[in-house]
C-alpha cells in the first residue's frame, strides 16, 4: 500500500517538475495558431458544406473571385487581381491572378471557375447554396430544371458564366445587383480543382474521397495537412499560394470544442489563442473583471420572434404591432443577455455596408395596450394565450422569461412558454406549427439584402406566412437599382413596411463576443466576423 | 441469443428514428423544395420505409453501415473505428484506476471493519457515487489544470499528460461501486467456515486474504465489470464532451441531435453488440470463479 502510494506521489512530482510548455506559448516560435472552431466541420467541399465552422477552415484553404475585407468593407482581391463592371452593372469581366496556382502547382484558370459553378447548380450534388448564384444569367433555370418532365438538362452554355480566355472569367446577371461582389466571398462560390475532383469521384459525387487529407487541392492560403475527426485540424501555408509572401502563419490547428465551457478552460490554459464563443454567464464577469482577452465585436445579426401571420390572433397586424411595442430592449439586454448586445429596432442591424433603417420600435406600453383594445381585445374579450417556442438553449430560455414577463405585465397577454429539441422546433417552425418563435438571421454578405430577402412571400426563411406586394416589390426594384444612395431608399421604404406589418419583431442586434490572446495581430473586428488567416500573425508585445 | 437481439434493436431503432419530427437536412436557413428533393433522392430517403429498410439491412449484414448525412464523404463505419479505440483506451484506463482503488479500499474496510480504515474510503466511496462526473471533471481541471498548471485541461494524446485527468474522473466514479462492492462481497466471505479452517490450519492472514477471499469475495466485482465496461464505451459522452476527447460516445449523442439517420443506427447496433459481448463475458468470468454456478 506504502509503496503504491509513494509511486503515485513519485508520478505527481515528475509531472509538476517537467512543466508543459503551453501550446499558446510554443506557437509564439513556430507561427502555430491555435483557434477553437465551435464544432467538428461537415467537411470542407466548399460546394456541400454549410455552416461557421466549415466557413474558418475553408477561408484559410480556398478562395473565391473576391476576399472579404479583414477590416470590413470594400471587397479584396482573390484569385481574381481586378475586374470591370459594365455600364448597365448586368456583366462582370474578371482578369484572374496569372500566378494564381493550386496547391498542386496547376495555374487557377477561368475554365476551372466555370466548371466549379456548373457543379454547384448540378441538381443531382445536392448542394444547399446555389441559391448564391441564382443571380447569374439562366443558373436558376439550369439549377431547377425537372427532368422527370422528359425535358434534357438544358446546356451549361445557357448559364451567364463563361471563360474568355484561360485568365478571363465573365458573369452576366439578371440584375444589376450591387452586392455581388461582396456575395463572392461565400464559398459556395469558390472554385475546386475539376482533375481532383473527378480522380475520386463524379461531378455530382457528395460522399467523393477528394476532400481527404493527401487527396484535397484548393488555391487558398493554407493547404490540408492533417485532419483526426472530432479532435484537430491541421492546416499549413501553402507555397503555391500567389501572394505567399503576405501569409505570417506556419500552421493552424482547428480545434472542435463545443462545450463553451471546456473552450474557456482551454483558453485559460493557454491551449487556444481564440475561442469560438464566449459561456453566456461569463460574459459579464468578464465584462466586470475587465479581463484583457475579452471581445465584444460588431456582428452582423438579429435576434428576432416570428409571429406566425395565419394563427387567427396574430393575423391582425396590430395584434404584432402592440406585442412589438410592449418589448423594453433596452432591458432585454441590459439585465438579460448581458454581453454588450444592442437593442434592436430594425430587421437589418444598422451601418450594414452603410445602410441604416429607417424605422422605429419605440418601448410604449400605453400605445401597446390601445393597439390591443382596437384589435378588439379588452375585459370582456380576453387576449387568448400565447405560445412562445424555442430551442432548448438556457439563453433562449432566459429572453423568453423576460418577454412572457413583459407581455404579461405590459399587456396582460397571457404566455407559455415551449422549447424544444433543436430539429423538432425546425420542423415545427417550417410546417407553420407555432404560434411566436424564437429566430436569428446572420448575413451571408455585408448587404441589407440578405435580411429583407428573406422576408419576400416565396422565400423558405419567411415561415411567417406573411407577405406583402408591395415589400417584395420594392426589394425587386432595389436589387435591379444602380444607384446606391437610391437602392438604399427603396430598402429603407421595404423596411418601414415589414416594421409597419411586423411579421416578426427584432429583438437585438448580436454581437460576436469571445477571447483572443493578445499575441495574436491583424484579426480586426469585421461586421462579418470574416477573418482571412493570411493577415493573421503571432508576435507577443 | 445475441443476433435476434441485435436484430430486434436495429429493427426498432430504425423505424422509431423515422418517427422523430425533423430530418437530417433541416437547418435554420431553410433548404429550398428543390434542394430537400435533391438530397433525398442522394441519400435514397424518397424510396419507401420498407425498401430503405431492406437496403440498410443488406449494408449492415455485409459490414456496410452506410454513409454519415452529417458528415459527407465520410462512412459510418469509418467514424466508429476512428472514435472506438479512442473510448475503448478511455475505458481501459478508467476500469484500471477503479480497480486498484476500488479493489484496495474495499478489501481494506472490510478488513478492518468499523475502524477509520473502514469508515474513510467508505465515505469518499459514497461521494464517489453520489459527486457526478460533470462535476468531478471541472473541478479536478480547476485544481490541476488551472490552479495548479500541472496537468492539460482538455485533448487526448496532444499534450503531455492529457489522458490523465478525464482517465481519473472516469474511473472514481467507478471505483466507489468497486469499493462497496467488495467490501460488501469480502465480509461475506470471512465469515465463512473455509476461511475460519484457513485460519485454523496456521495460515498468514495474507495467505488467507489473498489466496482463500479474494476469490470469492471479488464474484460481484466481476458480475459488474461486464456492465461496467459496456457503460463505460457507451457512456463516456460527458467525460468526452468535458475533456474535448474524440470519442465514440460524442458521435452517438450528436447524431441523434443532427438525426443523422445512418449514424443512430450504426452507433446503436454497435453499443448493442458491445453490451451483449460484455454481458456475456462477465457471465463466464463469473462462472469460472465461482465452482457452485458451474453444477446449476
Amino acid at each position: 500500500m506504502n509503496k503504491i502510494l509513494l509511486s503515485f506521489l513519485c508520478l505527481i512530482l515528475v509531472i509538476s517538475c517537467s512543466k508543459n510548455v503551453s501550446p499558446v506559448d510554443s506557437g509564439l516560435e513556430t507561427q502555430t495558431f491555435h483557434f477553437g472552431n465551435g464544432s467538428e466541420p461537415q467537411g470542407i467541399d466548399p460546394h456541400i458544406v454549410t455552416g461557421v465552422p466549415e466557413h474558418h477552415l475553408l477561408i484559410a484553404l480556398c478562395e473565391g473571385l473576391t476576399t472579404s475585407n479583414p477590416k470590413g468593407g470594400e471587397s479584396l482581391a482573390g484569385a481574381a487581381e481586378s475586374w470591370v463592371i459594365s455600364e448597365d452593372g448586368k456583366t462582370y469581366t474578371f482578369a484572374l491572378q496569372k500566378n494564381g496556382k493550386w496547391s498542386n502547382g496547376d495555374p487557377v484558370t477561368a475554365q476551372d471557375f466555370v466548371w466549379s459553378w456548373k457543379r454547384v447548380l448540378t441538381p443531382s450534388l445536392g448542394s444547399q447554396y446555389p441559391d448564391m448564384l441564382y443571380y447569374v444569367v439562366g443558373a436558376q433555370e439550369y439549377h431547377t430544371h425537372d427532368s422527370s418532365q422528359g425535358e434534357p438538362q438544358p446546356s451549361f452554355d445557357s448559364v451567364g458564366v463563361k471563360a474568355l480566355d484561360n485568365f478571363t472569367l465573365e458573369v452576366t446577371l439578371n440584375n444589376p445587383t450591387p452586392f455581388f461582389l461582396g456575395l463572392l466571398s461565400h464559398y459556395s462560390t469558390w472554385p475546386v480543382h475539376k482533375e481532383t475532383v473527378l480522380k475520386h469521384g463524379s461531378i455530382d459525387d457528395r460522399n467523393g474521397q477528394w476532400t481527404r487529407p493527401g487527396n484535397f487541392v484548393c488555391n487558398g492560403a493554407f493547404q490540408l495537412k492533417s485532419w483526426e475527426l472530432n479532435s484537430r485540424i491541421i492546416v499549413e501555408k501553402n507555397p503555391m499560394y500567389w501572394d505567399a509572401n503576405m501569409v505570417g502563419l506556419n500552421e493552424i490547428h482547428y480545434y472542435p470544442v463545443q462545450n463553451v465551457m471546456t473552450e474557456d478552460r482551454m483558453f485559460r490554459a493557454g491551449q487556444l489563442h481564440v475561442t469560438n464563443t464566449l459561456p453566456s454567464q461569463k460574459c459579464p464577469v468578464y465584462i466586470e473583471e475587465k479581463n484583457p482577452d475579452l471581445r465584444i465585436d460588431p456582428y452582423m445579426g438579429t435576434y428576432f420572434y416570428r409571429l406566425n401571420t395565419k394563427h387567427p390572433v396574430l393575423k391582425d397586424p396590430k395584434v404584432r404591432r402592440a406585442l412589438a411595442f410592449s418589448i423594453d430592449r433596452k432591458q432585454l439586454v441590459d439585465k438579460v443577455t448581458k454581453c454588450g448586445q444592442i437593442p434592436a429596432y430594425s430587421f437589418t442591424p444598422p451601418g450594414s455596408n452603410g445602410y441604416e433603417p429607417d424605422t422605429s420600435i419605440t418601448f410604449d406600453p400605453e400605445y401597446a395596450k390601445s393597439l390591443l383594445e382596437e384589435a378588439g381585445y379588452n375585459e370582456n374579450n380576453p387576449f387568448p394565450e400565447l405560445e412562445i417556442l424555442f430551442n432548448t438553449n438556457e439563453d433562449h430560455r432566459k429572453v423568453a422569461l423576460a418577454v412572457q414577463q413583459m407581455w404579461q405585465q405590459n399587456l396582460g397577454v397571457p404566455i407559455k412558454l415551449v422549447n424544444q429539441d433543436w430539429k423538432v422546433y425546425l420542423n415545427r417552425e417550417m410546417i407553420g406549427d407555432f404560434e411566436v418563435s424564437r429566430a436569428g438571421w446572420i448575413g451571408d454578405y455585408e448587404d441589407p439584402n440578405t435580411f429583407l430577402d428573406t422576408l419576400r412571400p416565396n422565400r423558405g426563411n419567411n415561415k411567417t406566412g406573411w407577405g406583402n406586394l408591395e415589400y417584395d416589390m420594392l426589394v425587386e426594384k432595389a436589387n435591379e437599382t444602380q444607384d446606391q444612395t437610391q437602392r438604399y431608399q427603396l430598402l429603407q421604404s421595404a423596411e418601414r413596411i415589414l416594421i409597419d406589418e411586423m411579421p416578426i419583431i427584432p429583438l437585438y442586434t448580436y454581437v460576436r463576443s469571445y477571447q483572443l490572446s493578445p499575441d495574436v495581430k491583424g484579426y480586426h473586428p469585421n461586421y462579418l466576423d470574416h477573418h482571412h488567416p493570411k493577415y493573421i500573425y503571432l508576435e507577443r508585445d | 441469443m445475441a443476433v435476434p437481439v441485435l436484430l430486434a434493436v436495429a429493427t426498432m431503432t430504425f423505424f422509431l428514428i423515422k418517427l422523430a419530427p425533423g430530418g437530417p437536412f433541416d437547418a435554420e436557413k431553410a433548404v429550398s423544395p428543390q434542394v430537400l428533393k435533391n438530397l433525398n433522392a442522394v441519400y435514397n430517403l424518397d424510396a419507401s420505409q420498407w425498401e430503405q429498410y431492406t437496403d440498410y439491412m443488406t449494408g449492415v449484414v455485409q459490414g456496410d453501415f452506410g454513409p454519415s448525412f452529417k458528415y459527407p464523404g465520410r462512412s459510418v463505419t469509418e467514424m466508429i473505428a476512428s472514435g472506438l479505440p479512442i473510448t475503448f483506451e478511455l475505458a481501459m484506463y478508467a476500469i484500471l484506476i477503479a480497480l486498484v482503488i476500488g479493489v484496495l479500499s474495499g478489501v481494506l474496510a472490510a478488513l478492518k471493519r468499523n475502524t477509520m480504515l473502514d469508515f474513510i474510503p467508505m465515505a469518499i466511496a459514497m461521494i464517489g457515487i453520489c459527486v457526478p462526473t460533470f462535476l468531478m471533471g471541472p473541478l479536478l481541471v480547476l485544481i490541476f489544470g488551472i490552479q495548479l498548471e500541472l496537468l492539460p485541461v482538455a485533448g487526448w494524446g496532444q499534450l503531455a499528460g492529457d489522458k490523465i485527468l478525464p482517465s481519473i474522473t472516469l474511473g472514481f466514479a467507478y471505483a466507489a461501486y468497486i469499493a462497496r462492492l467488495s467490501r460488501g462481497g469480502m465480509l461475506e466471505v470471512l465469515n465463512q467456515d473455509f476461511i475460519r479452517t484457513a485460519r485454523a490450519k496456521g495460515l498468514t492472514e495474507r495467505m488467507v486474504v489473498m489466496k482463500h477471499a479474494m476469490q470469492g469475495g471479488l464474484i460481484p466485482v466481476v458480475s459488474f465489470l461486464g456492465p461496467a465496461i459496456a457503460g463505460l464505451l457507451a457512456g463516456s459522452f460527458v467525460v468526452e464532451t468535458i475533456f474535448q476527447i474524440p470519442g465514440l460516445g460524442r458521435f452517438y449523442v450528436e447524431a441523434a441531435l443532427n438525426r443523422d439517420y445512418t449514424m443512430i443506427l450504426g452507433t446503436t447496433i454497435f453499443f448493442s453488440a458491445m453490451i451483449v459481448f460484455f454481458n456475456l463475458i462477465s457471465d463466464l468470468a463469473s462462472l469460472w470463479l465461482n465452482p457452485r454456478s458451474r453444477d446449476v
